[in-house]
Parts: C-alpha cells; structure tokens; sequence
C-alpha cells in the first residue's frame, strides 16, 4: 500500500515529527509491509509539499529508530526486524498509553481494581485485533 | 540535503563562501521615520529563507536595499559576495527577483512575455517557463493585463524561475493568492529546491506555508529584527507556560518583568505566557508570580511566531475593554 502521511500546519507536534509518527504508525498496524520500499526523499517532500529538509530529517530520525533501513543504491525500506522504539521512547509510550487508559477508566467512574481486572482480562485474550473493541461488561458503577 | 538530489547548477566561484546574503546594520529612514533599524543577518546557500513580518514592518525596504534599488542610511549588505550598492549586471543574472508588484507588461501575451524576457537571459529553460505557466493554467495567448492577482503572480514567477537563478529573491509572493495558486506557488518554490545550491529568500505573513517550505526564518517586527536562525532552533527557543491560580489569588496585573517574555495573556485565572529561550532568571520570575500551577505546554511554530510578532507586555484578551453596550446605551 503507498505511504499515505497527512500534514497538518500550526499543530504543536513539528511536521517532521509528524511523518514518524505516521510511518511508524503505518509500520506496527501492517499498513506498511516489510521491505517495502519507501519513496525518496525528494518525491515524498514534492508529494507532501514541504521543504526536503524536513522529511530528510523524519527518515534519518526513523532509521534511528530501527523503522526503516537505507539499502545503498535502492533507497529506504521498512526494517523487516524492527526494534521500533528505543528503549526511552518505548516506555515513553507505554506511560503515555497508560496515562491516558487511567484518565478515561478514572472519568467513567472505575476503580483501580477494576482496572487492573480489565487490564488482566485483555492481555489473557492475546494481542489486540485491529477490530476487537474491549468488552463493555462489568465494572461500571 | 543528501547528495543525490540532482542539480543543474553550476558552482561558482565564491564556494566556501556560505551564506550567499549578508546584511550587517542595515538601516533605512524615510525622513524621520526609521523603517529598517540596523538589521543583521546571513541567509545561508541552499537554505529557504522566509523573511515574515507584518505589513509594514520593513520586508520589502530591506528586500529593496539588499538588490541595491535602495541606498541604505547606514550600513551595508552583500549579494553572492559582492556589495549590494555594485552589483553588475553578471550578478544580477544569477539572482532572480519577483517584486510584490509583478512587474508585467499589460499588452503583452502569456507567452510573449516568456519570450520577451527569455531575451535578457542566455540561460533560459523555456520547459520550466512552460510548466509553471501550465501549473498555474494560464493560457498561452492570454494577455497579461487581463489576468486575474493570482495568475499574474504565476506568470511573473515563470518569469523569474525560468533562467533558473541560483538566489531567488520573492517579495511577498503568496500576496492575494487563493489557496489552490498558493498551493502552486509553494510546489513551485518546492521543485526549485531540487537544485541543491539553489537559495530562496522569500517574505510572507503566511505561517502555514512557512512552516511547510522554509527551513530558516528571520522575524522583522516593526524595523527590528527579533529572530533568525533555523525553523528547529526558534521554536525549540520558545516556550509557553500556563500558570494557573487560585482564588483569592489571580495574576498580578501589571507583570513584574520577565525575561524573554514575548507574549503574555489573561484569561480568568489562567496566565499563558510565551517566552524566548527562559533561563534561571526568568524561572525565579515565575515562581514569584505565586501560581497554583505551573505547566509547560508544547508551542506550535505559528505560536511561537506570533509570540515575536504579537504585542510585547500583558494582555488580556484583546477585545476585553470593548465591553458590549446594551442596545441603545450611550456610547
């Protein structure tokens, strides 16, 4: 599937920023495959119409990250095995998760018991399916 | 810039030379008034440089002054090397200029003027003469003077594009243009980065398109120069904090003085205040304020410019103070 990456100006997230996210957002959920190949730096900076400064930037930023890989010659592919998050951005995100599951279990009147129990519950069933929403039984006050 | 993009530029002499613009107090007066105060800047080779400020806060004096089409009152200015008060005709057909004006010829066709400018220039790409015209769907035999603001836009950054200068100067460019000839001029300015020596020093007010196409970016409020350096630096410079009280307590009014406070603002017992590149002595500020709560928020790039170019000291809301008569009351 091509790489689709929306830009958005005036946002606090920097546009660079932005093109990681979505790559690698694009890479964990399969959108993007293994070794596909992305395209260059100048043809994603003319698509997106941003100066090539800025995706030069988000792809050596993403192969830093192990997302994607440069293959001399032949450009950048997605990382077949890929150690998407270092490990201070993984836990970084992780928090992030946790923080807001916590605020919105919080909002709609859980307990931290009850949270823990969901919490249980969904990691027993495995990985989340792209589909699966969580259960709505149990718990509500 | 990876070093396989390819380039039709050829090098010139003053390699190793890197800033193809440098300005070192550069001041103008009309009369009384000062319209550029000792300005200060280098415009890196390679680089898209948007020079952002409002109307009237010296872009286009400053423009004028660097293609010496304006004697400065004090201090001077290089373009590729050589004085702006000397440039030679060799010089100025390595830059490309659009003024704000376009200057066009009425009678003349779409294509004449094409080929009436190609003229004046032996490195003339009549594809790329074709293809901003065809980006910008003007007709060939249109005649300029019956084009609309945006197509003549188009036509004189053909114009301009065509012999392919290696500094490429648009004063104001997006000015009167609606979003889809925008959209073309910002592609434009996008491919002609495709040579990798090439510079582009282009003035705006448009924050969106800045952020999208430059990489460095010069603030000019009112005759002053308030910021230059790469879009990462500036806005890694500027910070926002909420400060939050709690009642009794509100926000001092007037502020003690902050240092490198841009923008402050007052909502109930909210104070955000925008600041550049805080240190221990604007921290102790703070902490004096006596907030609730102090949060450090992300700042997005037109934040962070509107902090420079915004009003300086507190304010509220600006339409605070035009409290809304009742009907029929006296004013």
């Amino acid at each position: 599937m091509p790489l689709s990456v929306a830009i958005l100006t005036g946002s606090n997230v920097p546009i660079y920023r932005q093109i990681v996210e979505q790559v690698c957002a694009a890479a964990v959920s399969g959108r993007l495959h293994d070794d596909e190949p992305l395209p260059s730096v100048r043809a994603l900076a003319e698509q997106l119409v941003l100066n090539p400064n800025t995706v030069a930037r988000a792809y050596s930023e993403l192969a830093r990250e192990g997302v994607i890989e440069s293959r001399p010659g032949r450009g950048m592919f997605v990382s077949r095995r890929r150690q998407i998050y270092s490990g201070a951005e993984r836990r970084r995100r992780m928090e992030q998760a946790v923080t807001s599951l916590v605020a919105e279990a919080f909002m709609l009147g859980y307990t931290p018991a009850e949270i823990v129990e969901l919490v249980e519950a969904r990691t027993r069933e495995g990985s989340p399916s792209a589909s699966g929403k969580p259960s709505n039984k149990g718990g509500a006050r | 810039m990876t070093s396989s993009m390819p380039t039709t530029y050829d090098p010139s002499p003053d390699v190793g030379h890197d800033a193809v613009i440098h300005a070192s107090g550069l001041t103008a007066y009309f009369g009384e008034q000062c319209v550029v105060d000792q300005l200060t800047l280098a415009v890196p080779r390679g680089s898209v440089f948007a020079f952002l400020g409002r109307n009237g806060s010296g872009k286009t004096t400053t423009i004028r002054m660097l293609l010496g089409l304006l004697p400065p009152t004090r201090g001077s200015s290089t373009v590729l090397g050589v004085d702006s008060r000397a440039l030679t005709p060799a010089v100025r057909a390595r830059v490309g200029y659009m003024s704000e004006s376009h200057s066009l010829f009425d009678w003349m066709t779409v294509g004449q003027s094409g080929e009436f400018a190609s003229r004046f220039h032996p490195r003339w790409n009549q594809r790329i003469f074709d293809s901003v015209v065809g980006h910008f769907r003007l007709a060939q035999r249109a005649k300029a003077g019956k084009l609309s603001r945006g197509e003549r836009a188009g036509l004189a950054l053909a114009i301009t594009l065509a012999p392919e200068p290696e500094l490429l100067i648009l004063d104001d460019p997006a000015l009167g243009l609606d979003p889809v000839a925008r959209r073309s001029l910002l592609e434009s300015m996008v491919y002609v980065t495709r040579g990798a020596e090439r510079t582009i020093l282009f003035s705006s007010h448009m924050l969106d398109d800045v952020e999208r196409v430059a990489d460095h970016v010069a603030v000019l409020d009112r005759s002053v120069l308030r910021a230059s350096g790469s879009i990462e630096t500036i806005r890694a410079g500027v910070r926002q904090l909420v400060l939050r009280f709690e009642p009794p307590a509100a926000p001092p009014s007037p502020l003690p003085p902050i240092r490198g406070l841009l923008h402050a603002r007052r909502i109930d017992n909210e104070l955000r205040l925008v600041i550049a590149a805080p240190d221990g002595d604007t921290h102790r500020a703070i902490r004096s304020l006596g907030a609730a709560s102090v949060d450090d928020v992300p700042v997005s790039f037109a934040d962070a410019m509107i902090g420079y170019l915004g009003d300086r000291g507190q304010q509220g809301f600006f339409l605070e103070n035009a409290v809304l008569e009742p009907a029929g009351g006296a004013v």
